[in-house]
């Protein structure tokens, strides 16, 4: 919360409006992300929950333009960054963007790493590709961000291969590659999906260390409730390709809303108490190609649905304490009144 | 690695042993000698003939002309050519320049037109251009050398005038001048592209593949998320690793750089080593051609060994010890 209002700018870093990214099946645009608005603010920690295939990864990948060329497309909204909408920019402006103003890391840090070329030739490149320093300068600069990530024996990591590392140490050099041109977003991919619990937590604090000493944003995505907690300011829920809850972190561990939330929150295990079987949500999430058009995509699986979840489409929609929840159940004009859409535009409730 | 190559060497050695048995062997298998051929039954003596098979050790026990052969052979001592009178080792060293002139400028023509189509295919793939690529390289694959090489003669030496059809220098230009090694360039030119043109579809297909599979990587899309342009990614990121398959091809390539063609030389009538060993077969100039095919045999091991060795410097993941 304090990072949210800490920040003097007005602007939000990043403004991401309605944004549609569909991927081609067999001919065919499929939506993967589905109308996702959502404001980044300066040096915030933003959460992006859900199952796998809820369209965490590719709604990031499309914020850098970085979808499978000629696969996944941008099919609508806008993405702002400080203001200018860079959705539509060429690849050759984006690449002045990547690595500099917005950076990434992957979840698999065995094979995002370049297996034939030292680290610190992969750290000096994003250098290179974004300042005027000599091959030289940059590889100082890489054996300091390499202290700077916490790699002892920096001066030599500097000639070594990806393949000489552990998984954590790859890791910390994506994330010193990531913090090389002091970016103002970081885009983090499930970075400690494909990690030991212990090497988790570190570089999570790694990464928290990196964000308050560089004020830069971050956006983790992760379908780790515990990491949320741990590090993120706020929280957007996602579900086959909606956001259907948003909220900051404490509010939505204390008051889920969404019925999906809820049960996530009952799926973690939780040390104090004892159950023989962890709680699980029925069913998987719809694919792509047959995702429900009308209505709520969660609700052949809700516990709580009612006939109307299958034919209205529920908004987000404000439920106090800057939380907000798409689901009728939250609707004070649903299901009690039926003329929802009129009421709504009368009392002038926006969705968003 | 100079433990491990030593290593190596010393494993070739049984290797070559059995291969020398082989190599004899087949020899001998060879319906009549070197005699048989090259001397006129009504002219010459018969008791000559028979002295000189006698003289040979033509009529020792087989594994005492084995043990005779090899024992010279370890020494240096490779014999003497039947059919040209002169030791097998001149022979072959007066014709391994040309066969490596010939070698090397089609490996280079082979290299450089393999690599521009794999890229060009491996970052577009399954469009017209890289159907055409495969095509064409499909094609030269099909087509036997020894019609590519006669239609080449037809063409570029007959109709057109611009290669000469046979031989490897001219005879008028002195040797060691300019003007020598100008026209030594410019006979090597047509067989060496005939040649080289005929063996691009393996390289090429394989970068093609293999730059197709290295564009999905995960370090792709990092590089990518770093701002480096794609063109470099191609050129740098991708074309670094999918050079490390093709170093097997290299092992194979150094043998035949001296091992030479034997057809296409045969065509151009290049005095090189494929033509020197096609005679030796006809003439069963039995010293020539064992010392050949041992040659050729060792070279491809060292060629094994040499691709080892660069999978080594090109794969960092590759240790050898």
């Amino acid at each position: 919360m304090s990072a949210m209002f800490g920040s003097n700018e007005n602007t939000p870093l990043l403004r991401v409006k309605n944004l549609q990214t569909g991927f081609k099946i067999e001919g065919d645009y499929y939506n993967a992300v589905e109308s996702v608005s959502f404001d980044v603010k300066r040096k915030q920690i933003v959460g992006v929950v859900g199952e796998s295939g809820c369209g965490k990864s590719v709604m990031s990948l499309s914020i850098m333009q970085l979808l499978p060329e000629g696969i996944g497309k941008i099919r609508g909204g806008e993405i702002e960054f400080e203001g200018e909408n860079i959705s539509k920019l060429s690849d050759k402006r984006m690449n002045s963007i990547r690595g500099k103003d917005i950076s990434m890391i992957f979840q698999e840090p065995m094979t995002s790493l370049n297996p034939v070329f030292t680290i610190g030739y992969q750290i000096a490149e994003v250098i290179l590709n974004h300042e005027n320093l000599t091959k030289k300068e940059a590889r100082l600069r890489s054996v300091s961000l390499l202290k700077q990530v916490g790699i002892p024996r920096a001066e030599q990591i500097v000639t070594e291969y990806p393949h000489q590392l552990s998984g954590g140490m790859r890791q910390r050099v994506m994330i010193a590659m990531a913090i090389a041109c002091q970016p103002k977003l970081l885009i983090a991919d499930e970075p400690t999906t494909a990690l030991d619990v212990t090497v988790q937590a570190q570089i999570l604090e790694l990464l928290k260390g990196v964000q308050e000493a560089n004020d830069m944003s971050i956006i983790l995505i992760t379908h780790d409730l515990g990491v949320v907690a741990e590090i993120c300011d706020e929280v957007l829920v996602m579900y086959a390709g909606k956001i259907i809850e948003r909220a900051p972190v404490e509010e939505l561990f204390a008051a889920p809303k969404h019925p999906y939330t809820e049960l996530l929150m009952k799926a973690i295990p939780k040390m104090d108490e004892e159950v023989e079987k962890l709680a699980t949500i029925e069913g998987l999430v719809p694919s792509v190609i047959n995702m429900p058009q009308v209505g709520c995509r969660f609700a052949n699986r809700c516990p709580k649905a009612m006939p109307e979840c299958m034919t209205v489409t529920p908004q987000l929609v404000d439920v106090g304490h800057e939380h907000e929840a798409a689901c009728l159940l939250f609707d004070e004009s649903w299901p009690a009144d039926r003329k929802r859409d009129k009421d709504r535009d009368r009392e002038g409730v926006t969705a968003l | 690695m100079l433990k491990y190559s030593i290593r190596r060497l010393l494993g070739m050695i049984p290797m070559l042993i059995l291969i020398s048995i082989v190599v004899f062997s087949l020899a001998k298998l060879m319906p009549g000698d070197s005699l048989s051929g090259e001397i006129d039954p009504l002219n010459t003596n018969p008791e000559y003939i028979a002295e000189m098979r006698e003289k040979l050790g033509y009529n020792d026990p087989l594994p005492v002309q084995y043990f005779n052969w090899i024992t010279g052979f370890v020494q240096g001592d490779f014999g003497k050519s039947t059919r040209f009178k002169i030791p097998v080792f001149d022979l072959i060293m007066e014709k391994v320049p040309n066969t490596l002139l010939l070698g090397v400028t089609a490996l280079v023509i082979t290299y450089i037109m393999a690599f521009m189509m794999g890229m060009y295919s491996g970052r577009r793939p399954y469009t017209l251009g890289d159907n055409a690529i495969a095509g064409f390289n499909y094609i030269m694959l099909a087509i036997p050398s020894f019609v590519a090489a006669v239609f080449a003669i037809y063409i570029f030496a007959f109709q057109l005038n611009w290669f000469p059809f046979a031989g490897s220098v001219d005879i008028l230009v002195e040797r060691g001048s300019f003007e020598y090694y100008v026209s030594r360039m410019h006979h090597v030119l047509l067989p060496a592209l005939v040649l080289g043109a005929m063996s691009t579809a393996s390289y090429t297909q394989f970068l093609r593949n293999d730059i197709i599979e290295n564009s999905r990587k995960d370090f792709v899309r990092t590089a990518r998320a770093k701002g480096t342009p794609i063109k470099k990614i191609y050129n740098v990121h991708i074309l670094r690793n999918s050079i490390i398959p093709l170093v097997t091809f290299l092992g194979f390539d150094f043998a035949a750089l001296i091992g030479g063609a034997i057809i296409t030389e045969t065509i151009f009538t290049y005095p090189g080593i494929g033509q020197l060993f096609l005679e030796s077969v006809t003439s069963r100039d039995y010293p020539t051609l064992m010392a050949l095919t041992m040659l050729l045999s060792f070279l491809t091991l060292l060629g094994n060994l040499l691709a080892d060795i660069l999978y080594g410097v090109v794969d960092p993941r590759i240790r050898l010890d």
